[in-house]
């Protein structure tokens, strides 16, 4: 039975692990929808129901696609700023 | 500060937290687990003093309600953050606003995902309601219900575009939802002061175990949370959303 | 002996996760990495109460279908992790909210290159 709770362990370790260490931007949403899902197994193994249903819906599903949404939105500004300064220079 | 430095700096303080988490594993009082009788009392009185199955939500709503109330107002004033800082601010952005309204798509929305989507929205919502309404009887209660909820709406958005979104979804009543579910709890905590007693004491009848209306103010408590929490996610989705544009020269 | 083996290698999770979030954070090079390394070193505390909060082969604290009376994991530790879980996401979107403000106002989102603070 302690496998399990180690097993979980490790892949929170290392599910974190390569959060830190994903520096593409398109794939940072995934990571950290599978580093929550690993951490909402994790509660389930320690035998914390409650807690796992709320990080299966933040972690997983809410906080990826704020993630997304941000870096959209940062990639929409960074084009509409580049069609303004074409704009100011062609004028 | 250059890389290198930082770098090393912080592999200085890495050493020393090794070393004092290491310390502080050696000093643990007695063999793991430790005891903790404050959750032990907890266990062996929820049953009996507030007919409830579930312990986590009744310490939570009930037990330390207060601790609780502290925890949605740190969501409700983060929400209100984001929405601030997301808005528009400059004055010559609300002429090219109307263009930029729609988040340009580069690929199409497939109409598998769109079915999907719609065929799915309605189990959420009601298996959204199940879990806040159940929170004192299974795992559950008001945030955990209140992201499923809010989470039907999001799948909205991806299944859908979001002028879709923004046809069903109106920023008003989602404001006042959680406005009333934030006033909500709160006046809860206030009925107590009727029968004199302190706020957030749990004054209504108990009723029988099992039952959704089992626990007092916990059902109702549960509601204003799960409320409050499925429109704070919503409010953040929108404010994301919303396609706004600064014009840099001007600031 | 065993049962404590679990004890010991959450710390030592914790411990790891802080850590390398921190490191995460000194070393990114994007605002929005960074707001996800912060997630790492809250998921260290997430890590740290489930440990803390477990005692090896019992239930989870609902008692349906087994007496009331009987032992459970601990339910305090649990209600801390549940709100906990909840707010932190909201946060972490302030964060990122206050990213696409640095973004508009400086159109660049390295943490290097970012001076607005300038004395």
């Amino acid at each position: 039975m302690i496998f399990l709770q180690l097993g979980i362990l490790l892949c929170v370790l290392i599910a974190g692990t390569t959060v830190v260490f994903t520096r593409g931007l398109a794939s940072q949403p995934v990571v950290v929808s599978v580093f929550g899902l690993m951490l909402a197994l994790m509660f389930v193994v320690f035998q914390a129901p409650d807690v796992a249903l709320s990080q299966i819906v933040v972690g997983a599903v809410g906080l990826p696609l704020i993630v997304l949404l941000a870096l959209a939105k940062l990639r929409r500004d960074a084009q509409l700023l580049h069609r303004q300064q074409d704009e100011d220079e062609t004028k | 500060m250059s890389h290198a430095w930082r770098v090393t700096v912080f592999l200085a303080g890495a050493a020393g937290i090794a070393v004092l988490f290491a310390l502080v594993c050696r000093t643990l009082p007695g063999p793991l687990p430790v005891r903790n009788r404050y959750a032990e009392a907890i266990n062996s009185r929820v049953y009996a003093q507030r007919n409830v199955t579930d312990a986590v939500s009744a310490v939570n709503f009930d037990y330390r309600g207060f601790d609780t109330i502290g925890e949605e107002f740190i969501l409700f004033v983060s929400v209100l953050g984001s929405i601030s800082l997301l808005r528009i601010t400059s004055e010559r952005t609300e002429g090219l606003l109307a263009d930029a309204a729609e988040p340009s798509r580069d690929v199409p929305a497939s109409d598998a995902i769109s079915l999907w989507v719609l065929v799915m929205i309605a189990p959420k919502v009601l298996f959204g309601i199940y879990i806040v309404t159940h929170g004192q009887l299974t795992p559950g209660g008001g945030f955990q219900g209140g992201v499923i909820l809010a989470s039907a709406a999001l799948i909205l958005y991806v299944g859908e575009s979001f002028a879709v979104f923004r046809k069903v979804v109106s920023w008003r009543l989602v404001e006042l939802a959680e406005a009333a579910g934030a006033g909500g709890f709160l006046l809860i905590g206030m009925i107590a002061w009727f029968w004199g007693k302190p706020f957030l004491t749990n004054v209504l009848p108990l009723g029988k175990t099992h039952e959704l209306t089992s626990g007092g103010t916990m059902p109702l408590i549960s509601l204003a949370t799960g409320l409050e929490v499925m429109a704070g996610f919503v409010l953040l989705l929108f404010a994301f959303l919303q396609e706004t544009l600064t014009v840099r020269g001007e600031e | 002996m065993q049962e404590q083996i679990i004890f010991y290698a959450g710390f030592a999770v914790a411990a790891w996760l802080f850590v390398i979030g921190l490191y995460g954070i000194i070393s990114s090079r994007h605002l929005v990495h960074l707001c996800l390394s912060l997630t790492v070193v809250q998921a260290a505390t997430y890590v740290l109460l489930a440990v803390i909060g477990y005692r090896p082969g019992l239930p989870a604290p609902i008692f349906v279908g087994f007496p009331a009376t009987s032992p459970a994991v601990d339910p305090v530790i649990q209600a801390l992790m549940l709100t906990d879980v909840v707010v932190e996401a909201t946060v972490i979107a302030l964060l990122l909210s206050i990213t696409v403000r640095v973004h508009r106002r400086t159109s660049s989102a390295d943490p290097n290159e970012v001076d607005l603070m300038r004395g």
